[in-house]
């Protein structure tokens, strides 16, 4: 048995000619929060629709729950709840409608729309035309419809999109408990990092169709490194006696390098060295680059 | 079979409110108040005849602007409000990626529509064979109680249904390839009109035209006044039920591979 929600191997998919998904092998670990982070058009969306056989992708590809999608989609969809791009409702039902309509597809008792009209604060609402709906709203009654089946694994495509802040929050928390109380998975895909680092444990970033990272979120936080950046008066000595001296240089520019930070001693004795030396130090300071910016530096390497 | 049911009972559900299923039910209800208005005060032009050609005199308008407009543009709307359904609320990719198989769903809008289209046929019949009885009941001089019509009447809406099931099936196979209003719409109705006169004129071939099956029934209908016998299984029927048949097994083989963008 997977230990995985989501496994995919070596997962490639073509528009025509272009391909969108290239060579992806994603690990969602069951319980986990798997942030699916890239920049908008890298292919989340894609990815999406083939992990709900949406896209039909070649076989022994993709696995959900260890088992191979195409031969066995029924089964696998029963364990899922997806909410993709934008809602899709019904504008001319109310709110509560689309939900029962939703329950009659799935078999499930009608008095399970009311806990979820209240689980997503629409209980005032649910008896309003849902093509009346704020686009916020129209998020929260499709996070409801995903949920409705109380399914195992939940694909949320941008589930914050046209949210306010006290909504983000909301979906954040109860993204925390679905995972913690329920012991459900959840992929959720974002361009912004920010957005789900908070919350999630796993965190896969692609861009272009090709995952650049996989791992925890300690993970990548460790790639994320602190440094020295020292600015002198005269960059090309500085840099020459930086490196005569051992320390391994990760950027440079005309004003400033910076080196591997490895302790404070160390950060001392490099710059008595350039002083020494006959070059002017202006500044000379740590820092850690956040993720926001690892995330950039990530996906702007492809 | 299971799934068939509650996909079914979900488009009952979805388009309840909607002008397609009211449609449906309004169309026979209003041209029959219609009709029996103008028998109602017209009366006295109607006096003379006998109640078998009365009978006939209250089907004629019906079935004649049926056959040659009003069933085939009935048909392309039904088809197109059930499937535009899932186009306008972006809802095609929410319902395949439900635990349903994809023939049930695709099976379910197709028997949807037929339903649909029964039930308009059904009132026809229903109403029509009610408003005889019910404009005698205010005009005791036109004595449609004289002749029992029902076998007739359900006969031939019962065959004028049939006749519109290769129409059903082509315009569901164009619906779920476009999401477009006019590419369905704007082919069904030229070919509707095209098939009407081909039909009309007597052209050998449009026994083979699906477009032409309403046309057709309604002049075996009318055929049936001057007394000949109204079969309901003729060359157009059979052909419009292997059109109906053929289409639907094509249209689910594209249903299958369509790709949800």
């Amino acid at each position: 048995m997977s230990n995985f929600a989501i496994e995919t191997v070596g997962l490639t998919y073509n528009f025509g000619a272009q391909t969108v998904v290239k060579d992806l092998s994603l690990q969602v670990p069951q319980g986990s929060i798997y942030g699916f982070l890239g920049p908008n058009g890298a292919g989340k969306t894609t990815t999406i629709k083939i992990l709900l056989n949406l896209l039909q992708s070649p076989s022994d590809q993709v696995f959900i729950f260890g088992k191979e999608i195409n031969s066995n989609r029924i089964a696998s969809l029963k364990r899922m709840g997806a909410l993709v791009e934008q809602p899709a409702i019904y504008a001319h039902l109310t709110g509560k409608e689309n939900l029962v309509n939703r329950c009659i597809l799935l078999g499930i008792k009608r008095s399970k729309c009311a806990e979820m009209l209240s689980l997503v604060g629409l209980t005032d609402a649910a008896n309003k035309k849902a093509g009346k709906y704020s686009l916020g709203m129209k998020q929260r009654l499709g996070i409801a419809l995903a949920l409705i089946s109380d399914p195992e694994l939940l694909l949320l495509d941008e589930p914050t999109n046209g949210l306010d802040p006290n909504g983000i929050i909301e979906i954040r928390n109860l993204m925390i408990e679905l995972t913690a109380k329920h012991g459900k998975t959840i992929l959720v895909s974002s361009h912004l990092l920010a957005e789900i680092e908070r919350t999630a444990t796993h965190v896969g970033i692609i861009n272009k169709g090709q995952l650049l990272f996989q791992g925890t979120i300690n993970e990548l936080h460790d790639l994320s490194k602190p440094s020295v950046k020292i600015e002198t008066d005269n960059q090309e000595k500085a840099i020459e006696i930086l490196s005569n001296a051992g320390a391994e240089i990760v950027q440079k520019d005309g004003q400033t390098v910076s080196v591997i930070f490895k302790t404070k001693a160390d950060m001392g004795t490099m710059n008595t060295l350039l002083v020494q030396n006959g070059v002017t130090v202006f500044s000379i300071g740590k820092e850690r680059k956040d993720l926001e910016n690892l995330f950039l530096d990530i996906t702007s390497k492809n | 079979m299971h799934s068939l049911i509650i996909s079914l009972q979900s488009e009952f559900y979805k388009s309840r409110k909607t002008l397609a299923f009211w449609s449906s039910i309004l169309l026979p209800l209003l041209l029959c108040i219609a009709i029996s208005l103008g028998f109602i005060f017209k009366y006295q032009d109607l006096i003379k005849h006998p109640p078998q050609i009365l009978w006939f005199y209250f089907i004629s308008p019906i079935s004649g602007i049926m056959g040659s407009l009003l069933l085939p543009i009935l048909v392309i709307y039904n088809t197109y409000a059930v499937t535009n359904m899932e186009y306008k609320g972006d809802t095609w990719k929410s319902l395949f990626s439900l635990p349903l198989s994809k023939l049930s769903i695709y099976t379910s809008k197709f028997l949807y529509i037929i339903f649909l289209t029964f039930l308009t046929m059904f009132l026809f019949a229903l109403l029509i064979i009610a408003s005889g009885h019910a404009i005698e009941l205010i005009r005791p001089q036109l004595e449609f109680g004289d002749y029992n019509p029902n076998e007739l009447i359900f006969k031939a809406f019962g065959k004028l249904f049939l006749s519109s099931i290769g129409i059903i099936s082509i315009q569901f196979l164009m619906n779920i390839m476009w999401n477009d209003f006019l590419k369905p719409f704007g082919l069904g109705f030229l070919l509707t009109i095209i098939c009407s006169i081909m039909a009309n004129v007597g052209w050998k071939y449009a026994v083979y035209l699906p477009y032409s099956f309403p046309s057709l029934t309604v002049m075996n209908i009318m055929s049936a006044k001057k007394g000949a016998e109204l079969i309901i299984f003729d060359q157009a029927i059979i052909n419009s039920l292997i059109c109906g048949a053929v289409v639907f097994i094509i249209g689910y083989f594209i249903v299958a591979k369509k790709t949800i963008k």
